[in-house]
């Protein structure tokens, strides 16, 4: 081969390279390792974690049980291994699953159309905004408060450099749902989207048909968020202009944050503003249903500094893991799994104070001590998320969870602690 | 192949006047470069362009979209929308059949008949796409 | 000329789960519940409880798994066979990375979890940081983007609030004309106008043209280097220096750090920021289009603006840091793509620091042979000496009526994925290939003897090829209908 390019060594493959540009010394790395030790330092740093805790935390994201098909499916090489599939006719397996995927989304949230995918629900919650901004040829965010705070960050990040302004709407002290009457205060006909979160950071389920009416009436669009997945199986599909959300309960590992799958689904009338990729349905030359890639013209490698968004991605092989989840467990299963979610958490609430009085699923708020805690740990509990840091008005409060994961003899200990822990 | 009695420009669209109102469309050459055109766009600035509308020469009105790329359409002259197809949401293929009649695109009330000294004839435009190539 | 990497094969038919669906079938099971059931309507209200999900599908586990199974049998995949694609990099995906990010510890590990409970994750991300500074030369890095046009954003973001911090964060990104259409979009997300650069008739960035166009409305210029055509920017460190000159700041897009890992570092060079994308120099899978994972590095006085949190040191523990007044805030829920992260760190450990540079020799080893091999058969249209990737027109095949397109769907039938077509737009027709360090001599000789019979299918039945590809499963797919008529869900007959 060396031949073939006329050189007697590959460094003269490197020649034309200024000296000045030249690395003039090996990399400062360790020496590459047998496979057996790279197994054997992720060990290490696994057992360096929590292990054999029972953990009752949400706060967005979630502890659910993956089916074994899951990983069979996502682990074979074609799918695995392969690439995006901007050419159809290698890639139908790809693009058949995403197929799937966009309508089993559209059923669970009543929407019209939903895309392959974007990085996460945080993102996705963001893009969506920007597209309601698009729509509406308006900036204004109006966003409530329980809506999950990284998720709120994430959008002053993108909207900021859009120039658009971002207000939130606070919380009803009592429900611990969004204060209506606050977000009817401040909307105006510079609203682009009303942002909401159903159930909300707190665990609580939101009257989102109010906000939208509400939203409308001034030319709004209502834009709905989730971070937990499973509720989809026992909430009604509300009545969003574009829902955006993320989907790591759907037997995506909790992996200390990532990689995770967002989703955007909205109205048929949107559709040509919303980003990410979609697939659609088409022949092929001998009339053979076949899937493809279209509306690219939206996207980045058309559209360039004109694109809806700069999204390159979908999370094609996490969003394969919620396919195989949702086809695992199905109509009958998403909806059972939900009803054990939602009778795991309202059996361990009834054995400690909630702090908000609204309806909730598997999340919700109770006031909690600042060494609860660390009493828990010492059990082997893993407890609530403590809010004080990113409520300051809950310093005294943490988020709990439960679900179809949580073991009875875990709840009833969590709470026997909790109340011999009472001031 | 090019009517005599349209104008032309360099970004490929003609316009064909009767009267006051200019019949706007794009070329022959364009639907070619395109390819199969799959979706047409009408919009000033941020909003729909629709009559009533009043542009400017040189700004874009829309854009032509083929399965792979995207072109902006800039309006040959200035003055008030009067019309735009809207056949052509149901069946752009249109554009592909008969560019330079029944898909026409925007009809306009010119404001400024001057500037149609500014566009190219069509033996100017023929000349143009040829040295294109 | 007959085609030597493969010969057909039965593939089963398969419909969408829609259409396999039965009532009452299932494939789930779910434990007895230990605690007594709820009633949905009374704890949620009434309004609050959906009907059953219409359409959802209900099939049994020998028809799910048979269902991906089959599916899975219609896509071409890496595990196969070569991909050329340009820039993407598409190199074996490791399978001991698969094994370590399922260690329990760590895909069960949730974000919130105690940092005493959490300090092998961190120490992941720790060691991950310290490798890809070491290999980018740069001061600093941030794990979070998601994936490389996150990354892209992020990095503009970081170049913004510098400027503004110095009281005016300018109007104008430089992007040449060679760019990935990611750079555009993502200057223009972060609020800055695009102003394009031509390039030389070399194909490199044109530098009189920076000198003219680089003024105090200019924050940035995002550069590829190599460029998309493969090539290395030779006057790289004299761009930046007009640009430092202006106080505007150099972009790097890291796409193409195959051809420099172990050979040149960008903080070297003059770049005070960049992106690297995991999913294609560090080998984590694709997945048929993520995720991926787009960390951003960057010079220390880019540093105090990076994404919240930062990884840091404190009484002998690693910990997150979220007292950070200058960062642009995040760019995503929690800390980044940690399970990718894994993958990108296992194939670091694997290689070390001569296994990664031994790599980029032979991934431009490799390159530089298929170019020359395949450059009496194809145009070459700029002839500079390329590193991990070759540009090729279809200037020569045009003249019969075929392009890059129907060359690329013909190179189907000889068992390859098609090289990136029509990419960069500075080529006329292009065709972008970068056969990476995973392919060895036998699979390159096979593609490039399928290159050489399609350039002479080309001459002697161009029809064979325009009409391409004949032994799929699935032949031309009607992009325009798909377009025209959109069928972006499945719905009941």
């Amino acid at each position: 081969m060396l031949a073939a390019c006329g050189v007697e060594s590959p460094e003269e493959l490197f020649a034309h390279l200024p000296e000045a540009v030249r690395l003039q010394r090996p990399l400062q790395l360790p020496d590459g390792v047998s496979e057996y030790e790279i197994v054997d330092y992720f060990r290490r740093r696994g057992e360096a974690n929590a292990n054999g805790y029972a953990s009752f935390l949400g706060a967005g994201v979630y502890a659910h049980y993956r089916p074994v098909l899951v990983d069979t499916v996502v682990s074979r090489g074609e799918f695995l291994t392969s690439y995006t599939p901007y050419q159809a006719e290698i890639s139908q397996g790809t693009l058949t699953t995403i197929f799937e995927f966009q309508t089993m989304i559209c059923q669970l949230t009543g929407m019209d159309l939903a895309n392959a995918s974007m990085y996460d629900g945080s993102t996705a919650l963001a893009e969506a905004a920007l597209m309601a901004a698009r729509l509406t040829s308006r900036g204004g965010l109006l966003v409530s408060r329980a809506v999950h705070p990284e998720y709120r960050a994430v959008l002053r990040t993108y909207a900021k450099n859009q120039g658009m302004p971002v207000t939130e709407f606070g919380y009803d002290p009592e429900t611990g749902g969004a204060d209506l009457a606050d977000l009817e205060r401040k909307l105006n006909d510079l609203t682009a989207a009303v942002i909401v979160q159903s159930p909300n950071f707190f665990g609580v389920v939101e009257n989102v048909d109010r906000a939208a009416a509400l939203a409308r009436a001034r030319g709004a669009l209502l834009v709905m968020g989730f971070t937990e997945a499973v509720s989809l199986g026992i909430l009604a599909p509300p009545d969003a202009d574009i829902i955006a959300g993320e989907l790591q309960s759907f037997a995506i590992s909790p992996s200390y944050g990532g990689p995770y799958a967002g989703i955007i689904a909205t109205r048929d009338r949107f559709a040509r503003q919303m980003p990410g990729r979609l697939v659609g349905e088409t022949t092929d030359t001998h009339g053979n249903r076949a899937f493809c890639l279209t509306l690219a013209t939206r996207e980045q490698h058309i559209r360039r500094e004109k694109a809806t968004s700069n999204i390159c991605t979908n999370q094609a092989l996490i969003a394969l893991m919620a396919t195989v989840f949702m086809s695992v467990y199905g109509k009958q299963g998403l909806r059972e799994l939900a009803e054990q979610n939602l009778a795991k958490a309202h059996y361990l609430a009834g054995k400690l104070q909630p702090r908000f009085a609204g309806p909730f699923f598997n999340e919700f708020v109770v006031r909690a001590p600042e060494d609860l805690n660390r009493a828990l740990l010492e059990r082997k509990i893993i407890g609530g998320l403590p809010l004080g840091r990113f409520y300051p008005e809950l310093a005294d409060t943490m988020l709990l969870c439960a679900t179809e994961m949580s073991r009875r003899a875990d709840m009833d200990r969590l709470a026997e602690v909790a109340s011999s822990h009472v001031h | 192949m090019y009517p005599d009695d349209y104008r032309y420009t360099k970004e490929h669209e003609w316009v064909h006047v009767t009267g006051d109102t200019g019949t706007i469309g794009i070329t022959d050459h364009a639907q070619h470069e395109l390819g199969d055109i799959v979706y047409v766009d009408f919009k000033y600035g941020r909003e729909t362009l629709k009559p009533g509308t009043r542009v400017e020469q040189g700004k874009t009105i829309g854009s032509v979209e083929s399965v792979k790329a995207v072109s902006d359409i800039y309006s040959p002259v200035s003055g008030e929308v009067t019309e735009t197809n809207q056949a052509l949401a149901e069946t752009p293929e249109k554009l592909n059949a008969d560019p330079h009649g029944e898909a026409w695109l925007v009809k306009i009330r010119l404001s400024d008949p001057g500037e149609m000294a500014n566009l190219l004839s069509a033996a100017d435009y023929q000349s143009y796409i040829g040295a294109e190539k | 000329m007959s085609i030597k990497k493969v010969r057909s094969h039965l593939s089963v038919n398969e419909a969408l789960l829609f259409e396999r669906s039965s009532p009452g079938k299932k494939a789930y099971q779910l434990p007895a519940l230990d605690v007594p059931p709820v009633d949905a309507g009374a704890a949620l209200g009434a309004e609050n409880v959906r009907a059953e999900i219409p359409g959802f599908p209900e099939v049994s586990e020998v028809e799910a798994i048979r269902h991906f199974t089959r599916l899975s049998t219609w896509n071409y995949a890496i595990d196969h066979g070569m991909y050329p694609l340009g820039s993407c990099t598409m190199k074996y995906n490791p399978r001991v990375n698969e094994l370590v990010a399922r260690t329990e510890g760590l895909a069960w590990a949730h974000p919130y979890q105690p940092e005493s409970l959490s300090q092998g994750a961190l120490g992941v991300m720790a060691d991950l940081e310290s490798a890809l500074l070491e290999i980018t030369g740069m001061d600093a890095v941030t794990l979070q983007p998601a994936a490389g046009a996150h990354g892209e954003l992020t990095g503009i973001l970081l170049i913004r609030a510098l400027l503004e911090r110095q009281g005016n964060p300018r109007k104008k990104i430089l992007i040449p004309d060679s760019a990935h259409g990611t750079n555009p979009a993502t200057a223009a997300i972060a609020g800055y106008v695009v102003e394009n650069i031509r390039s030389d008739e070399h194909g490199l960035l044109d530098l009189c043209a920076l000198e003219r166009c680089v003024s105090e409305d200019v924050a940035g210029l995002m550069v590829t280097n190599p460029n998309t055509l493969g090539v290395f920017e030779s006057r790289i460190m004299e761009a930046a220096e007009i640009l430092h000159r202006k106080g505007a700041l150099l972009y790097m897009d890291g796409a193409n750090m195959n051809a420099l890992v172990g050979i040149a570092r960008p903080g070297d060079f003059g770049v005070d920021v960049m992106h690297l994308n995991l999913h294609k120099t560090f080998s984590t899978p694709h997945g048929g289009g993520g995720p991926g994972g787009g960390p951003v590095a960057v010079k220390a006085h880019l540093e105090p603006f990076l994404p919240v949190p930062r990884l840091k040191r404190a009484g002998g523990q690693w910990t997150l840091d979220y007292d950070r007044p200058q960062s642009i805030g995040k760019v995503k829920a929690f800390y980044g793509n940690f399970g990718v992260l894994v993958r990108a760190l296992a194939y670091i450990l694997a290689h070390g620091g001569n296994g990664l540079r031994a790599a980029t020799m032979d991934a431009v080893l490799n390159a530089n042979y298929i170019r020359r091999k395949l450059e009496p058969y194809f145009d070459l249209p700029y002839a500079l000496p390329n590193m991990h990737e070759v540009v090729f027109s279809d200037e020569r095949q045009a003249r019969a009526g075929v392009r890059t397109g129907d060359i690329a769907k013909r190179l189907i039938d000889y068992g390859f994925h098609p090289y990136t077509v029509s990419f960069p737009l500075i080529v006329r027709g292009a065709l972008m290939i970068e056969p990476t360090e995973t392919e060895g001599k036998r699979e390159l000789d096979l593609f490039i003897d399928a290159m050489i019979s399609i350039a002479k299918e080309v001459e002697s039945e161009p029809e064979t090829v325009k009409s391409a590809p004949h032994a799929t499963r699935t032949s031309r797919v009607d992009e325009v209908k798909a377009a025209r008529k959109p069928v972006l869900k499945w719905t009941p007959a």
